[in-house]
């Protein structure tokens, strides 16, 4: 059959409806009104202020000057896995070389576990806000998502669960150390929830990505609990604690079943993650050291905002990861009109919180990723902001 | 010593001009607390001294450094200690460290001309009887002075948001 080829007269849609159906990134309209602005102090940034380490960077140059350039084994670089496995006992897993698999940035693995385990009609728990990727994920798998609100402790408890849970749910999404909110669990936490996993026969996708910035007590993986290992899928990556956001390195560690789902979406679509990357990896877990710097760090901006923040709003003490999701209900506007106005009045770029889900409307997210000079200086600001509008 | 009093070592180090009141918002105790520690660290000398690292070349005023190598000879009256007391109180020298390899000391010498640096070498540091040779390295130029690069560092790259 002849057609002619213009817009109108197309015969069949060209975009997947359930890609046409995706909302776009809320984030997107902020990034556009930021353009062109001077002297923007941006707390809207997800990602470390902090350097690669110069060691790592050095051993990329001199990768490259070797010549390493090839494709590598589909599950990554033998001596990257085992440091892999070596580095998670500082979580308390202790998991087998075989379980890991090396992948483009932890967002390739949030995706691969995703679509490994999640048919048509399949339920997954969400809790909310969270970052935004878990449910466009779950949806392009024709997967339902559950937002499970959690505000405004922000901590998902057996009690919620079971709230939620029923026969078609397969999987629960727990992301902690937690973007936007800061939340993270303690042993005994996770405890409680992992009796419901078990009781429920779930798949827990842990994104354990802000591991190493957690706070006020050690970070513990969900699937170091008893029973837990073969119920986990972990999701880690080198974008937040080595500050290697743009090389893409990140890694997945799931029960023997579910590693050879994953291990065969990764060989087909991704092949295996750049060569340089990996071997920045090898070498970032050799910088441990770096890494704690970084922490302290972030742990004296984290008692300094939270202690301006309550002075003029209400929140949380973050336990871990670069964020605070403050309260800004009592100046009676919306999170989107919030940012907007504290963008335009007083050039300070905040993420609304309804970006993370309907129940973080009411919040904001402030990443305290900024020298300390330009946190104070955007807390100052923001005060005026909040003080004039009271 | 306290935990938060290691943290705010860290800190100073870092940045000495912070206010007690900055440090008590990010140390978590009270702004006396801070002030009665600095107190208590400047008196046993944990802390020596406050003080800037100025890049001199920045400016005209620009000094001349000189890293001095010195071999030196020990009797049962003179030791590396009594020796090095003697170079360290001369004013002009900026910093005296006992190292291994060839030389006994590495004296690093601060003055205002070239000629004022080899004169004192000359006068100043030959003549100590212990002192058998000297070898005398005019520095050009600094790239990184106490940990601090003194060129221009890399930008800020990231986007003004991300997820």
């Amino acid at each position: 059959m002849q057609t002619k080829k213009t817009e109108d007269s197309r015969l069949r849609r060209r975009v997947a409806k359930k890609v046409e159906d995706l909302r776009p990134s809320g984030i997107r309209r902020f990034f556009d009104l930021v353009i062109g602005r001077e002297d923007v102090i941006s707390l809207g940034v997800g990602e470390p202020d902090f350097p690669v380490p110069w060691r790592v960077r050095e051993e990329m140059i001199y990768s490259l000057e070797k010549g390493f350039t090839s494709y590598t084994s589909n599950l990554g670089l033998p001596e990257l896995r085992e440091g892999i496995v070596e580095y998670y006992r500082r979580f308390s897993l202790e998991a087998s070389p075989s379980r890991v698999l090396v992948t483009t940035g932890a967002s390739e693995a949030i995706d691969l576990a995703i679509r490994a385990i999640i048919d048509p009609g399949d339920r997954v728990l969400v809790p909310e806000p969270c970052y935004v990727s878990y449910k466009p994920l779950i949806t392009i798998c024709h997967g339902e998502v559950i937002s499970i609100p959690t505000n405004p402790s922000f901590k998902l408890t057996k009690e919620t669960i079971e709230k939620y849970v029923d026969e078609k749910t397969k999987a629960l999404v727990l992301n902690y150390p937690a973007n936007p909110t800061g939340v993270s669990y303690t042993k005994k936490e996770l405890e409680e929830i992992a009796e419901s996993v078990v009781e429920h026969d779930l798949i827990v996708i842990s994104d354990e990505i802000y591991a190493e910035l957690s706070y006020d007590y050690k970070h513990v993986s969900i699937a170091s609990l008893n029973g837990m290992d073969d119920r986990c899928i972990i999701i880690n990556g080198f974008s937040k604690a080595f500050s290697m956001t743009g090389l893409r390195v990140g890694y997945l560690i799931a029960p023997d079943d579910i590693f050879n789902a994953v291990l065969k979406i990764h060989q087909y679509c991704m092949l295996c993650a750049p060569i340089t990357s990996q071997i920045g990896a090898i070498e970032a877990l050799r910088s441990l050291d770096e890494v704690e710097k970084a922490r302290a760090e972030y742990l004296r901006r984290r008692n300094y905002v939270t202690k301006r923040l309550n002075e003029f709003l209400e929140v949380k003490k973050p336990e871990g990861a670069f964020y605070a999701f403050p309260n800004i209900a009592s100046t009676g506007m919306s999170s989107e009109e919030f940012a907007e106005r504290l963008l335009f009045e007083k050039n300070v770029a905040v993420v609304p919180g309804n970006v993370f889900g309907e129940c973080g409307e009411g919040y904001i997210r402030m990443a305290f990723a900024v020298k300390f000079e330009k946190l104070k200086e955007a807390l100052d600001r923001m005060e005026e902001f909040v003080n004039a509008k009271g | 010593m306290e935990d938060f009093e290691i943290e705010m070592l860290r800190i100073l180090e870092e940045n000495a001009r912070i206010s007690c009141e900055e440090l008590a918002e990010t140390l978590g105790v009270s702004a006396e607390t801070v002030k009665e520690s600095l107190r208590k660290l400047e008196e046993n000398g944990v802390i020596l001294k406050y003080k800037a690292i100025v890049n001199w070349e920045k400016l005209q005023e620009d000094y001349v450094y000189a890293v001095i190598n010195v071999k030196v000879s020990l009797s049962r009256e003179k030791g590396y200690d009594d020796i090095a007391r003697r170079i360290a109180k001369f004013p002009e020298v900026h910093a005296v460290r006992l190292v291994s390899g060839e030389a006994d000391f590495q004296v690093v010498i601060k003055g205002k001309t070239l000629k004022d640096v080899a004169f004192f070498v000359a006068e100043k540091i030959s003549t100590i009887p212990e002192v058998r040779d000297t070898v005398t390295h005019f520095v050009l130029r600094t790239y990184k002075e106490e940990g601090v690069t003194l060129f221009a560092d890399e930008e800020d790259r990231r986007l003004a948001f991300t997820p």
